[in-house]
């Protein structure tokens, strides 16, 4: 049985990006029947020669309507190698939002440019993100390449160009490959009218690419979710049960390690590892298991269990990056709640310490933030978070901040200067 | 330096970690959640999930059935089999009592799955529900593709595509003001073909028609429907004796069978996995409607 891999796509309007998500899943196979005798029926009625795969993936009415994608969408697909999720996400409208929650969880980011066009504005937004939000692996498709008449030396333009643009935002290994989409060339299978290109297909790529996370190489960070106490439910053999539930967010946990609790600091042994299928010697990221420890600590949820190998300093004063995805303005003196891990607490914002331009890659001074801008906040917390580097670990440096009236996601939080990592090169 | 493998989980071992960590984010933030179980096979892997999510402690929530009236009676028999097993409190919602009391009218084509709406929101009023479990997949439908896995409902029980939370890492906000509700799909990101190797992996046990048996059946619209109380042949229509199984459960008027030789896990795995035909396109009336007929009744508060 194979891994799993998370794929976020995303591209500038009319880089055909529709299109290669619906080539991707034609030629895997993964759409069936039905669904493209659907899509050749729409095709057909709107006097179309041939089916526009982009109809694959447009599911809301509106979305049919103004023939445009509006919202992130969630493929599925697989090979022999693999199972994919695929998060296509809208490259026009609400393009920080869209991207932003489609790379928070990707392993990779495909990107398209069109070859005629090479880097555009929303190229250098989107790879800005992509580094922003530290996603592993990002592919450029050069798409089009059939309208370049499948030159090489415009593609090698294109790719340098590619290459220049990510070095300047902190990306080192952006991977591009020449696609048609339209026509199929290297999607799924090498192409034979580009035979400069020597290179993998994209689902070969896709295929062959590491996902986020090396649990062995990385600290235990274990976020409780609830304890579990079966006290007289579960009959006489568990009346002592006493388990913490969670999904470890990163690294790898063994019987007999030494584990201190956060943010109480307190020191135990971890005694037991038990799933419902019994109990493991070691569990790794991101499984979800039931930790159980030798001392009788005092332990709730919202509380992080860590490796006493190396343990984050809880603070009560965060300075953060955030994209903010609300039509509210954010500014000084802001209340808000923080979700970080399963940890909730009040938050007040002290300081907005500037607005991060996309396409120039620098901070820029601002006192707000409004819908889709990416910005430098200073938040103090009612009480203290396991807050670390989001450079250093997507898992326990990233934070939602809602709105404690109306329950509103108001902003994806990154903690630490990410901007400075993306900009100051 | 040494060297250490690489520790990878499997696809399966991944979307169960997943769902485990959905559903006890629910248990963890909202007071009175729920889970909608009708004994069909995504319901019944969600709450095998809901009782692995908790060991060694019993699901700590209801399960509620939104009965049309139309039942497979072999289906009814494995939900009150699995209630019984696992000690469950099942709350029915039943769409009978409105059509009797004239709440509800009968559609014209027969089939009582869009008359669900109304029972359901109902019974998530009446019990103060805050959070409803509900087995939807992805992978199912179009409108389905785009919803979130916490998906927020108004009072009205709407649900509103274009004002969506977004939805970041996995980090989900439950956050609701009183009266509104929150959807929870735990299998969002599983396909048909990972529940059944699932089902396989785990031995889970199903209601009999999702395995081939023979039936009496007749041929409407393309799709095989079961002769019965529910659905009878018109003129024209003849009834054989065919090998079939069911690749959905609903609605016994509505929910049609396919011609299928799989008689075990593996055989179904082995068919699913060679299929062309969507489980909803070969099996569903009600959603071939049209091309929006999914998203229009999730708007109104459907499953």
């Amino acid at each position: 049985m194979g891994t799993l891999l998370r794929l976020a796509t995303a591209g500038s309007v009319d880089d055909g990006k529709s299109t290669l998500v619906g080539r991707l899943l034609y030629d895997s196979k993964s759409v069936l029947a039905d669904q493209f005798d659907a899509v050749e029926r729409v095709s057909r009625d709107r006097g179309l020669a041939q089916a526009d795969l982009a109809l694959l993936t447009d599911g809301l009415r509106s979305e049919r309507e103004q023939g445009i994608t509006i919202d992130v969408a969630y493929r599925y697909f697989a090979t022999a190698e693999r199972s994919f999720i695929l998060a296509d996400c809208p490259g026009h409208v609400q393009y920080t939002r869209n991207t932003v929650t489609g790379a928070s969880t990707a392993d990779v980011v495909v990107l398209l440019v069109d070859a005629r066009k090479g880097v555009q504005e929303q190229t250098r937004r989107h790879l800005a993100v992509s580094s922003l939000l530290r996603v592993p692996h990002v592919i450029v498709v050069v798409n089009k390449i059939d309208l370049v008449d499948y030159d090489q030396a415009r593609y090698d333009t294109v790719s340098a160009e590619v290459n220049a643009t990510a070095t300047a935002l902190g990306l080192s290994d952006v991977v591009t490959v020449p696609v048609s989409a339209l026509a199929g060339d290297n999607v799924v299978t090498r192409s034979g009218r580009t035979p400069w290109y020597d290179g993998p297909s994209l689902l070969e790529l896709l295929e062959q690419l590491s996902p986020a996370g090396e649990p062995q190489s990385e600290p235990l960070r274990f976020p409780v979710q609830l304890v579990i106490r079966p006290q007289q439910a579960a009959g006489e053999r568990f009346r002592d049960y006493r388990g913490y539930a969670g999904q470890i967010a990163s690294g790898l946990v063994r019987v007999g390690d030494p584990v201190t609790v956060l943010p109480s600091g307190r020191t135990s042994t971890v005694a037991g590892i038990d799933t419902a299928d019994g109990e493991l010697s070691e569990a790794y990221a991101p499984q979800s298991v039931t930790l159980r420890l030798d001392d009788d600590v005092d332990i709730a949820r919202g509380d992080l269990i860590v490796t006493s190998r190396s343990v984050p300093a809880p603070t009560q004063d965060v300075d953060g990056t955030v994209a903010w995805l609300s039509d509210r303005e954010l500014r000084a003196g802001t209340k808000v709640l923080l979700k970080h891990g399963t940890r909730t607490v009040q938050a007040i914002v002290k300081q907005v310490g500037g607005r991060l331009d996309l396409d120039a890659a620098q901070l820029r001074q601002a006192d707000t933030l409004g819908l889709n801008d990416i910005g430098h906040v200073t938040l103090r917390l009612a009480a203290p978070i396991a807050a670390e580097e989001y450079l250093h670990s997507r898992a326990a440096g990233a934070f939602l901040l809602i709105d404690a009236h109306d329950g509103t996601t108001l902003a994806a939080g990154m903690v630490g200067d990410a901007l400075l990592a993306t900009a100051a090169v | 330096m040494t060297t250490v493998d690489t520790r990878r989980l499997t696809h399966l071992e991944w979307l169960e970690s997943e769902s485990i960590h959905i559903i006890r984010e629910v248990v963890a933030e909202f007071e009175r959640p729920v889970l909608l179980f009708s004994g069909g096979k995504d319901s019944v892997v969600m709450l095998h999930l809901a009782a692995k999510a908790f060991w060694p402690t019993p699901v700590p929530f209801p399960v509620l059935h939104v009965d049309t009236g139309h039942n497979f009676p072999e289906v009814i028999a494995y939900r009150d089999a699995t209630v019984e097993r696992l000690g469950l409190r099942l709350e029915v919602a039943r769409v009978q009592d409105y059509l009797d009391d004239g709440r509800l009218r009968e559609r014209a084509d027969g089939t009582r799955n869009p008359l669900q709406t109304q029972p359901l929101l109902d019974a998530i009023e009446g019990h103060r529900f805050d959070a409803v479990f509900g087995g939807g997949r992805r992978d199912e439908e179009k409108a389905r593709a785009k919803e979130r896995i916490f998906s927020l409902r108004d009072e009205f029980g709407q649900w509103d595509p274009r004002n969506q939370r977004p939805e970041l890492w996995n980090l989900y906000n439950g956050r609701h003001t009183p009266g509104q509700h929150v959807r929870v799909f735990p299998l969002s990101n599983w396909t048909e073909l990972d529940v059944w190797q699932y089902i396989g992996q785990e031995k889970i046990e199903l209601p009999p028609l999702y395995y081939a048996h023979d039936r009496e059946v007749f041929e409407r619209d393309g799709m095989l429907l079961s002769v019965g109380e529910f659905a009878q042949p018109k003129d024209g229509e003849t009834v054989e004796t065919r090998t079939v199984r069911y690749r959905t459960v609903g609605d016994m008027s509505c929910t049609g069978a396919v011609e299928s030789p799989a008689r075990t896990v593996e055989d179904v795995i082995a068919e699913v996995a060679a299929t062309r035909v969507t489980e909803r396109g070969a099996t569903r009336a009600d959603d071939r409607m049209s091309e929006a007929a999914m998203e229009d009744r999730k708007k109104e508060g459907y499953f």
